[in-house]
C-alpha cells in the first residue's frame, strides 16, 4: 500500500554528490512541460514540487507523503526497513512520490540528476491528472486531505497522551484496523444504504412475497444486520457491542484513511501506466540537450521494461496505454516505431478524448479487461504459472490462441484489489451473546490459514465477544471461532 | 484553461526536526521487536542457527509477534489436495500471472515457491504480508534479552572466589590539575565566570575573558574495585553409539544456553569439553560435538575425568564452576554406582550440576538420580526435542536460586554489591 512512487530496480548516482542543477533549471523546465501539459489537454490540480534529501524521502515513503500523520510503529518498520535497504543499497528509492491531494504536493530528491528531475516532473503531471480526473478517487477529497490527516493524526496523539487510555490501549486497536484495512467497501462510488433505507427495502421485498408473516418480517427487522456487511471497519464501528467512544473514533480514522488507500491499489496499472505515456509523449516533445535525451531513453527504458517472472505495472500499462492510442489514432503495429504518438492538435482530439475517457472511467481490471487482448498478450508473453508438489513453480499456460484468455482470467484476479479475499459479515445473534458470523465469499483459492488466524483474532479483541468465520479447505466446509477460549478450527 | 505554475520548494535541511517525526514510532518499533523477542524464545532457541556463533555475530530471526496480518490467499500448504476442484475455470487456485522473456514455454519451472527475495508474481494485492517478518539482531542482544526475561538474582558466589580488580576508572569529583582530556569544560567555565563576576566584570558580549590556569578544572577519575570471579563451564557428553546427530545437537542447544548464561554472569569464563562412551577424555569443541563414537556406555568415566580436569586446572576455592551432563540415559547398570559417587562429588566441587536426558532408551536415569542425589544444586531435566530445551533450561537455573535464604538477606546482599 503506498501512495503514488516511481522506482527504479537499480539506482546509482545517489549519495553525497548533490544535484548538479540549480533551482531555476527546475522551474525553466517545468515551464516547458507545461506548455505540453496544456497542449495535450491533461486536466490538473495545481502541482507543488518540493526538494528533499535521501533520509527525508524515506521519512515520506514510510508516512505515506504525510509527514503529519498518526504514529504507529508500522511506520517506524518501514523507516528501518527501508533505510537499511537504502545503507545497503539493495534497493533504490523512488525518484518521486507525489500525493493525491489538491493541490497535488510532489517530492524530488536532490540527488537525482536533471534528467531525473525533468522525467519526474513529466511523470507527476501525468499522475496529477489521473487523481483529478478517474472515477475511483472522487470520493476522496483531495482538497481537505492534508488538513484531515492533520487533524486525524492529533486525535490519535492526544489519545495516546490522554493518561485514562494510553499507547497500550491505542495501539491494538490501530492494529488490528490496519488488519483490516483492505476489507472495506470495494465501490466507493456506489452509495451505501442506510438503516432506514435497508429496512424500507426489506419491507418492499416482504410485500412481493404474501408467505412472509408480518410477523416474520418484524423479527427479520430487528437483527442488527439487514444486509451482509462487507466493509469489516465500519461493521466494527457501528455494531462492536462494547467500543468506548475514543475506539470508534479511532476505527473511523483508520476508515477514512483506507478508503483514501484504496483506489491507488485498485489502480496501480491504469495510473502508471498513463503517468508512463505522457511522461514519454511530454519528454519526446522537448528539446532536450543532447546528454539528457540520452539519459531519458535508459531511465525509460528501466521504467517500462518487462520484469520476467513478476508482472511489473509500468510496463504493463504502458504497453496498454499505447495499444490504446494507436488504435485510436489509426496507427497499425508495422507502421509504429516505439516512438511518441502524433497526439498533439487537433487532428488527434478525438483520439485523446478516447484516452480521457478511458482514464476517467476504468480501474485496473475493467482497463485490461477491455484492452488486454490476445495480440498483447502474446507480444507481452504473460504465462500463468503454478507451483508443483517440489515447490518448483511451473508454467501452467502460455497466452497461445487455445489459452490466452484463462491466463488473462488469473491476471485479472490478481490484480488491484482482486487479490484480497471477500470476508463479510452475515450475521450478529444477539441471542448467543452477540457471536459474530464471518463469511468468505469463495473462489478456488482458500484463505492462509496462519493470516486467516491472527486476523480473526484482531477482529476478535474488537468485537470482544465470540467471533466465527466460515470458509473452505480441501472443499469442505470449516469453522474457524475466536473466543475467550482461544482459537478452535471446526470442519 | 491553461495549468497555473507550478510551486517550487528549495530543499530545507531538516535536521533534529526529521528525527522527531519517525523517531517515536521507530522506538517503538524496536521496542516491539525486543518483546517478540522475548515471547518466542524457546522457538528462537530451537532454531539451530544461534548455536555456537561469537557475540558479534549477526542473526536473523523470524518474529511473529510483529508480523501484520491480514486475509490472504494461501500460498500453498495443504492446498495441493485441491487439484481440479476449483470453480473459477479448471484451475487449482493457485495459479498466477506473470510476463516472461519473449519465450516462455508451457512446462518451464520459473522459480521455487516462497524463495527468499525471488518471489515471483510480486505486484498483485494478495502479496502484502505474506512473508514473514525477520529482524536482525546481535548475538549477544540476543543472549541478553534471553537473560533479562529469568529474573534471576545474581548468581551465588562464595566470596572465596572473588578476586578484586581494579580495571575500570569511575568518575568521582573534579580536581585543579590534570590532562587536557580530562577537562571538564563546564566546571572551568563557571570558575571563570565566578571569578570574573567577583572582580566586579560584567558579562556581556565583547570577547571571553581570558582564561588563567586557576581557572581550570579536571575531572578526578578513581579506580572502580570490581568484585571478579571466574567460572569454568564443564561440558560433559555421552558419545556413545546411541547418541545420534539429533540427540547430539539438543545436548548442544543446552550446552550453548548454560555457557551464554554464565558467561553474561562472569567476566572470564573457561569452557572444557569432556566426551566420553565407556572412557572419557578432554577434546576440542570441534572434536565435541562432530565426532562420533561408538560403543557402550559408562558415564562414571565422564564424571570422573571431570573431577581430575577440576582438580588439575579449577579449584573450587578459586573457580565458580558448572557442569552438565548430556546423555540418553542408556548406561551400563553395574555402572550406576560409580556413576551416583561421582556425580555427589561434581556436587559438592560445582555451584550447579545438571544432568539433561535426551530422548532416553528405556526408563532413563534421571528417577535413579532424584532417588540418590538429594543435592540442592543438582538438577535434572528431560527433553525429547528442541522445543524442550528452553523450558528445561529455566528449570535448570531454578536450582540457582538460593531458596532457602530468606528474602531479606537476598536484598542486603545486592545493596551491599552494589556499593562497592
Amino acid at each position: 500500500m503506498s501512495e503514488d512512487a516511481l522506482f527504479t530496480p537499480s539506482f546509482d548516482g545517489n549519495g553525497a554528490d548533490s544535484s548538479s542543477w540549480a533551482m531555476a533549471e527546475l522551474v525553466a523546465w517545468e515551464e516547458k512541460i507545461r506548455v505540453y501539459v496544456d497542449a495535450f489537454g491533461l486536466n490538473c490540480f495545481e502541482q507543488e514540487f518540493e526538494v528533499c534529501d535521501h533520509e527525508q524521502m524515506i521519512g515520506f515513503m514510510a508516512y505515506h507523503g504525510m509527514p503529519a500523520h498518526y504514529p504507529h510503529w508500522s511506520f517506524g518498520k518501514s523507516f528501518e526497513q527501508q533505510k537499511t535497504h537504502y545503507d545497503l543499497q539493495l534497493s533504490g528509492l523512488p525518484y518521486e512520490m507525489v500525493i493525491n491531494s489538491a493541490p497535488s504536493v510532489a517530492y524530488l530528491m536532490r540527488g537525482n540528476s536533471l534528467c531525473l528531475q525533468i522525467l519526474t516532473m513529466a511523470h507527476v503531471y501525468g499522475h496529477n491528472d489521473f487523481f483529478k480526473n478517474n472515477f475511483t478517487f472522487r470520493h476522496t477529497d483531495p482538497e481537505g486531505l492534508l488538513r484531515r490527516i492533520n487533524v486525524h493524526g492529533n486525535r490519535i496523539r492526544s489519545y495516546i497522551a490522554d493518561p485514562s487510555i494510553g499507547i497500550d490501549r491505542v495501539e491494538p486497536v490501530l492494529d488490528a484496523c490496519h488488519a483490516l484495512s483492505m476489507q472495506v467497501n470495494r465501490n466507493p462510488s456506489v452509495k451505501r444504504l442506510t438503516r432506514e433505507q435497508q429496512e424500507d427495502r426489506l419491507i418492499a421485498e416482504a410485500n412481493k412475497e404474501p408467505k412472509i408473516s408480518d410477523s416474520a418480517l418484524a423479527k427479520e427487522l430487528k437483527k442488527p444486520l439487514l444486509q451482509a456487511e462487507d466493509d469489516l471497519l465500519i461493521l466494527l464501528q457501528e455494531h462492536a457491542p462494547d467500543l468506548k467512544d475514543w475506539e470508534r473514533d479511532v476505527i473511523n480514522i483508520a476508515h477514512q484513511e483506507a478508503m483514501y488507500f484504496l483506489p491507488q491499489i485498485e489502480t496501480k496499472i491504469i495510473n502508471e501506466g498513463w503517468a508512463s505515456f505522457w511522461h514519454h509523449q511530454i519528454m519526446s516533445a522537448l528539446d532536450l540537450p543532447p546528454g539528457v535525451r540520452m539519459e531519458f531513453m535508459v531511465r525509460h527504458n528501466q521504467v517500462i521494461c518487462p520484469h520476467p517472472g513478476t508482472i511489473n505495472p509500468y510496463h504493463l500499462g504502458f504497453m496498454t496505454w499505447r495499444k490504446i492510442a494507436k488504435e485510436a489514432l489509426g496507427i497499425s503495429d508495422e507502421d509504429d516505431d516505439g516512438g511518441p504518438l502524433p497526439l498533439l492538435g487537433d487532428d488527434a482530439k478525438a483520439a485523446r478524448d478516447t484516452m480521457f475517457k478511458i482514464r476517467e472511467i476504468d480501474r485496473d481490471v475493467s482497463f485490461l479487461r477491455q484492452y488486454l487482448d490476445e495480440d498483447l498478450m502474446r507480444e507481452l508473453d504473460i504465462f500463468e504459472y503454478a507451483p508443483e508438489d517440489n515447490g518448483d513453480l511451473v508454467v501452467t499456460k502460455v497466452s497461445n490462441k487455445e489459452h490466452w484468455e484463462t491466463v488473462k482470467n488469473t491476471l485479472l484476479r490478481q490484480v488491484g484489489i482482486g487479490g484480497v479475499p471477500i470476508i463479510k459479515a452475515v450475521s450478529i445473534d444477539v441471542k448467543r451473546g452477540h457471536r459474530l458470523r464471518l463469511m468468505h465469499e469463495q473462489g478456488a483459492r482458500e484463505l492462509d490459514p496462519e493470516n486467516t488466524r491472527y486476523t480473526l483474532k484482531h477482529i476478535f479483541e474488537l468485537w470482544r465477544r465470540p467471533v466465527e468465520l466460515e470458509t473452505k479447505v480441501n472443499d469442505k466446509a470449516i469453522l474457524y471461532t475466536w473466543d475467550d477460549e482461544g482459537f478452535h478450527a471446526k470442519q | 484553461m491553461a495549468q497555473p505554475r507550478a510551486i517550487f520548494r528549495d530543499y530545507q535541511s531538516q535536521e533534529g526536526l526529521r528525527s522527531d517525526r519517525s523517531a517515536g514510532d521507530r522506538t517503538r518499533h524496536r521496542y516491539k521487536v525486543r518483546e517478540a523477542i522475548r515471547d518466542n524464545i524457546a522457538d528462537i532457541v530451537a532454531e539451530q542457527p544461534i548455536i555456537g556463533r561469537s557475540g558479534d555475530t549477526i542473526i536473523k530471526i523470524p518474529v511473529r509477534g510483529i508480523k501484520e496480518y491480514r486475509f490472504t490467499y494461501g500460498k500453498g500448504e495443504g492446498q495441493g489436495q485441491g487439484k481440479g476442484n476449483g470453480k473459477d475455470g479448471d484451475g487449482t487456485g493457485q495459479e498466477r500471472a506473470a510476463s516472461g522473456d519473449g519465450n516462455t514455454e508451457e512446462g518451464q519451472v520459473v522459480g521455487k515457491k516462497d524463495e527468499q527475495g525471488k518471489k515471483p508474481g510480486g505486484e498483485g494485492g494478495d502479496e502484502e504480508g505474506v512473508d514473514y517478518y525477520e529482524t536482525e539482531i546481535m548475538l549477544e542482544e540476543l543472549v541478553q534479552i534471553m537473560f533479562e526475561d529469568l529474573e534471576l538474582p545474581d548468581m551465588e558466589r562464595r566470596r572465596m572466589r572473588e578476586t578484586l580488580s581494579e580495571r575500570n576508572l569511575k568518575r568521582s569529583g573534579i580536581q585543579r590539575a590534570g590532562t587536557p582530556a580530562t577537562l571538564d569544560k563546564k566546571k572551568t567555565l563557571r570558575t571563570l565566570i565566578r571569578r570574573r563576576l567577583a572582580a566586579g566584570a560584567t558579562l556581556d558580549n565583547g570577547d571571553p575573558p581570558p582564561l588563567r590556569r586557576e581557572d581550570l578544572r579536571y575531572k578526578r577519575r578513581k579506580p572502580k574495585i570490581m568484585k571478579e570471579s571466574n567460572a569454568a563451564v564443564i561440558c560433559i557428553m555421552d558419545t556413545s553409539g546411541s547418541m545420534d546427530t539429533t540427540k547430539k545437537y539438543l545436548a548442544r542447544s543446552f550446552f550453548f544456553l548454560l555457557y551464554q548464561f554464565v558467561k553474561s554472569r562472569y567476566r572470564s569464563v573457561e569452557v572444557v569439553f569432556v566426551s566420553h562412551h565407556t572412557v572419557a577424555k578432554e577434546v576440542t569443541e570441534q572434536e565435541f560435538f562432530h565426532k562420533g563414537e561408538s560403543g557402550g556406555t559408562m558415564i562414571s568415566s565422564g564424571y570422573k575425568r571431570a573431577l581430575e580436569i577440576i582438580e588439575e586446572r579449577y579449584h573450587p576455592d578459586v573457580w565458580n564452576l558448572y557442569a552438565f551432563h548430556g546423555s540418553d540415559g542408556d548406561n551400563f547398570n553395574s555402572d550406576n554406582g560409580d556413576m551416583i559417587k561421582y556425580a555427589k562429588e561434581l556436587c559438592e566441587k560445582c555451584n550447579l550440576f545438571g544432568y539433561g536426558e535426551i530422548k532416553p532408551y528405556g526408563s532413563g536415569l534421571v528417577k535413579l538420580f532424584e532417588k540418590n542425589l538429594p543435592a540442592k544444586n543438582f538438577m535434572a531435566v528431560k527433553f525429547d526435542g528442541k522445543e524442550d530445551v528452553w523450558p528445561a533450561f529455566r528449570d535448570l537455573l531454578k536450582k540457582e536460586r538460593p531458596s532457602d535464604r530468606p528474602l531479606l538477606d537476598d536484598a542486603v546482599d545486592h545493596k551491599e554489591a552494589a556499593d562497592v
